[in-house]
């Protein structure tokens, strides 16, 4: 097998963004490409220097802006060239799965590897392997989401209103404003 | 020439350019049809495709249109930065624009060579230059960073070619410390009797280079050491280096051996490992005539003056319990020493040069052989060492009881080409199989049959010898060793007989045999995996160590400032391993003559209107780059010690920390070009 059975029915094929560090898994890419191992097109890599510059936001940006998948190649642990920065990416990781979760977001829709520069033939059988996870997940499609999370949220503020006013503009008293500071890892 | 710095709000100009790579690209990316898209995008003055961007015409193309079209971004989108990154920015640079405005993007490797459809590689390769065309307007002007280096080099492994590597620098006037393992240098080489394929005498060629090295002024040479730890990178180096005991002083030690004579062992009687345990040696013992340095050491496992045992902490306890007639017979010179302890050393160099050689493939690994089970089943290496006029039998052939052998089956390829064990060809087996038959028939005048899977004999010279080998009446069996198993009819002394199908003839052959060669190949040592770790280096999925680039820095390595020489690279034989090693000591030397490394200007910094203070980023470092500045109560960056990782601009919840050339910005418009629509 070389690329992924497509799904016949429908034009649509999964984007996905790859964060590949420079060291070891872009390298792994790169052998691949040498090695003219043929994969599935549909993965876009951006390089880093580590998979510890990996932040959480790049990931959610990504899914954001249309994104079906995102995937982040680090070196193997205890291999990373700046000693520990795979661990800083797969606590982050580890995180940003909750938060996904919690978002309604498939795990299998984010995957972390861990692919040395000799192993261009893992790069292919984990891309064409996401590739085929993620056409069966179908679209992400966050972009086409916002209007109806927008409109849900006018609604929302529309409700509060009208409540507010059915209780003579006393309701929010007593209670503190509530704000969040965006999340972190 | 200071390079232009487009001013602050001076408008972008992007040159876009889209290599054919001759048909390498071009023949699975439309790439008229990209530089026609790219020419839609915005910020985008010039969009073109070349046939060879790389090329002097193609760069001087970029160069002309940043002087006449006012350019200052570029976008060249051919094969992978990791190869041509400094290319374009050079190209950029001699234009008079600052290199770091320039931008590569990968599509050769990560697109048109790894796809099949045309109209999807396309649409990827317009998706990949978008992303570079949104990057590029936030580069900033960067300056590259220059260091000192210093110029002392680190050889790890003595074998052939650590020797050779370390001459080559020290010839040159470099300062040189080389590390072996052993007690002495030399390697496999100084095992072997005669060299193919001129059946020179080995130690003839290698004696003098050892030599050289123990009294070369600009070579330190420290033996039966071991590198313990590696800090700091390329120009700077910190490394420590553990020198374990051998109870012996170095610089008052003569060599004459006068302490071995002396021994209250009067016979030698423990198994000497430089003959494979062939031979016999005392509790204080030369490793071997020429070893360099040429220094005796005690083995406190059997001297009579050590408790028997290790402490847990591996060192040994001297119980006194000897006549110690061996401090007698060294008298004033007081070269002995039973209270030594391991020594530390902490070196600083700017480069270093990996040589640690091989390990030969243990064939009890593969019982069917009979290795470890037939006494006179033998593996090469041993075999070396019975041909060698200084070996355990001065160069006579015998078998364990003493005997001639008068007929000698060489199997070729054990733990070579076999998806069992180890599925790489070990390159050298074919040819020392070869020399050993020659060798063999010489001393013995024994019927050799050689049992090969494919004979093997690239290189000069090689092929020749082999005619010149096989002329000389050996059985040449085409045909893998099935079985090895004691003959039924003459078990008493020890023959055996070696079961093949022969495949030109079909025919399954049974060969009784006083002696069996068993041709083992060359594997990666265990602990490699531990060296590449302490080294930061990557290994091949065999265990080599890995090159940067297989054809174009085939001695350098990811790690910038360590090389690589000889077998631990791959199996190579010694000429091979002696040209790396000299182009090894070059790529040193190139880089020590510059007198200073240019850094990769990618490190962060912080800003500090910004800062917040709450030290999330400190413990985050695995340099210790950043520190606490208490009195402004905000976190400053050393750049001197930031190597670019990211790790901290990723944590710091403020967005206070700014990567250069990996700015979030830059980034985050990466990830909006390459998902922006691309036309169908
Ligand atoms: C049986 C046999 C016969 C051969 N015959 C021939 C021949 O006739 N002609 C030919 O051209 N080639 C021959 N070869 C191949 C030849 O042995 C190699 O090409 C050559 O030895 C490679 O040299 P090297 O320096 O890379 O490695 P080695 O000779 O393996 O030397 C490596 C050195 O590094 C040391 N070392 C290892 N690890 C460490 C460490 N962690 N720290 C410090 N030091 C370390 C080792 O102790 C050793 O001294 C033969 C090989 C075999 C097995
Ligand atoms: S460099 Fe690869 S994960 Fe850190």
């Amino acid at each position: 097998m070389t690329e992924p059975s497509k799904t016949p029915t429908t034009s649509w094929t999964p984007r996905i963004v790859a964060f590949f560090c420079n060291w070891c898994t872009y390298t792994a890419a790169d052998l691949a490409g040498v090695s003219r191992m043929k994969h599935a097109s549909n993965v876009r890599i951006i390089r880093l220097m580590c998979s510890g510059r990996v932040d959480p936001q790049f990931v959610l940006d990504a899914l954001a802006k249309g994104a079906d998948g995102v995937l982040i190649g680090g070196c193997h642990p205890n291999d990373c060239h700046y000693a520990e920065g795979n661990y800083k990416c797969l606590r982050r990781y580890e995180l940003l799965q909750r938060m996904l979760a919690d978002m309604g977001i498939e795990s299998d829709r984010l995957r972390l590897e861990w692919i040395s520069a000799a192993e261009g033939e893992k790069v292919k059988r984990v891309i064409n392997e996401m590739v085929e996870t993620v056409t069966r997940l179908g679209p992400l499609g966050i972009p086409q989401k916002f209007d109806a999370w927008d409109r849900e949220m006018e609604d929302f503020a529309e409700r509060i209103a009208a409540r507010e006013a059915a209780a003579g503009g006393h309701a929010g008293h007593g209670t503190e404003p509530q704000t969040m500071e965006p999340a972190h890892v | 020439m200071k390079p232009i710095v487009p001013k602050k709000h001076e408008p972008v100009r992007i040159g876009y350019y889209i290599c054919h790579c001759g048909t390498n690209i071009a023949a699975m990316v439309d790439v008229e049809a990209v530089a026609k898209y790219v020419a839609t995008l915005p910020n985008v003055a010039v969009s073109r495709h070349y046939k060879y961007m790389c090329s002097d015409p193609g760069q001087e193309l970029i160069q002309q249109d940043i002087r006449e079209h006012r350019l200052n971004r570029i976008v060249v989108e051919a094969c992978s930065p990791l190869l041509h990154e400094h290319t374009f920015r050079k190209a950029t640079e001699a234009a008079g624009l600052n290199p770091f405005y320039c931008q590569m993007v990968n599509t050769r490797e990560h697109n048109s060579w790894v796809h099949t459809d045309r109209a999807e590689a396309t649409r990827k390769a317009m998706a990949l230059a978008h992303a570079a065309i949104e990057r590029v307007p936030h580069h900033k002007s960067l300056e590259v960073k220059k260091v000192p280096i210093n110029p002392d080099v680190l050889i790890v492994g003595g074998g052939i070619a650590g020797i050779h590597a370390a001459l080559t620098l020290a010839n040159a006037g470099k300062m040189v410390y080389l590390v072996e393992r052993e007690p002495t240098i030399g390697g496999h080489m100084a095992k072997f009797d005669k060299t193919y394929p001129t059946l020179d005498c080995a130690m003839c060629v290698l004696s003098p280079k050892m030599a050289a090295v123990g009294s070369h002024p600009n070579i330190h040479l420290w033996t039966y050491s071991e590198v313990a730890k590696v800090d700091g990178y390329v120009g700077n180096f910190q490394v420590t280096v553990r020198r374990k005991p051998r109870y012996i002083v170095e610089d008052l030690c003569t060599g004459c051996q006068e302490c071995v004579a002396a021994c209250v062992f009067k016979e030698p009687k423990f198994p000497d490992e430089f003959n494979l345990g062939l031979g016999k040696r005392k509790p204080v013992f030369l490793p071997f005539a020429q070893a360099i340095p040429p220094i005796v050491m005690i083995d406190p496992e059997v001297c009579l003056n050590f408790k028997r045992g290790k402490n847990p902490d591996g060192t040994h306890t001297v119980s006194d319990k000897c006549k110690k007639t061996c401090v007698q017979a060294c008298g004033d010179r007081k070269a002995i020493d039973f209270k030594q302890t391991e020594e530390t050393k902490n070196i600083t160099v700017g480069t270093i040069v990996m040589a640690t050689g091989f390990k030969i493939f243990d064939a009890r690994r593969t019982p069917f052989f009979g290795y470890g089970i037939y006494p006179n089943v033998y593996n090469a290496l041993e075999v070396e060492r019975l041909i060698n006029a200084s070996g355990p039998t001065e160069g006579e052939i015998v078998l364990r009881n003493g005997q001639r052998p008068k007929k000698v089956a060489i199997v070729h390829c054990v733990g070579s080409r076999d998806e069992n064990t180890n599925r790489w060809c070990s390159r050298v087996c074919c040819l020392y199989s070869l020399k050993l038959a020659h060798l063999i028939k010489e001393h013995t005048d024994a019927e050799v049959y050689n049992f090969y899977i494919d004979m093997r004999t690239p290189g000069k010279g090689m092929e020749e010898f082999y005619n010149r080998v096989a002329e000389e009446g050996m059985h040449l069996i085409r045909g893998k060793v099935a079985d090895v198993y004691p003959d039924p009819n003459d078990g008493a002394t020890g023959r055996v007989v070696v079961q093949a199908e022969d495949t030109l003839t079909n025919k399954i052959l049974k060969i009784p045999v006083d002696m069996v060669v068993l041709s083992v190949g060359l594997e990666p040592h265990p602990e490699a995996d531990n060296l590449r770790r302490l080294f930061n280096l990557s290994c091949s999925s065999e265990g080599w160590f890995l090159e940067r680039h297989v054809k174009l820095a085939p001695v350098s390595t990811f790690t910038d400032g360590i090389f690589l020489a000889g077998c631990c690279q791959g199996p190579k034989d010694i000429p091979d391993s002696v040209a790396q090693a000299g182009a090894a000591a070059a790529e040193a030397m190139a880089l020590i003559d510059k007198g200073h490394i240019e850094q990769e200007p990618n490190t962060a910094y912080i800003l500090a209107d910004e800062c917040s203070g709450c030290k999330s980023c400190i413990p985050l470092c695995p340099y210790s780059a950043i520190s606490f500045d208490e009195s402004r109560q905000k976190a400053i960056i050393n750049e001197a010690l930031c190597k670019g990782c990211g790790t901290c601009v990723a944590a710091c919840p403020s967005g206070s920390i700014v990567q250069n050339l990996f700015e979030d910005d830059e980034i985050f418009s990466e990830i909006e070009g390459l998902l922006a629509p691309v036309p169908a």
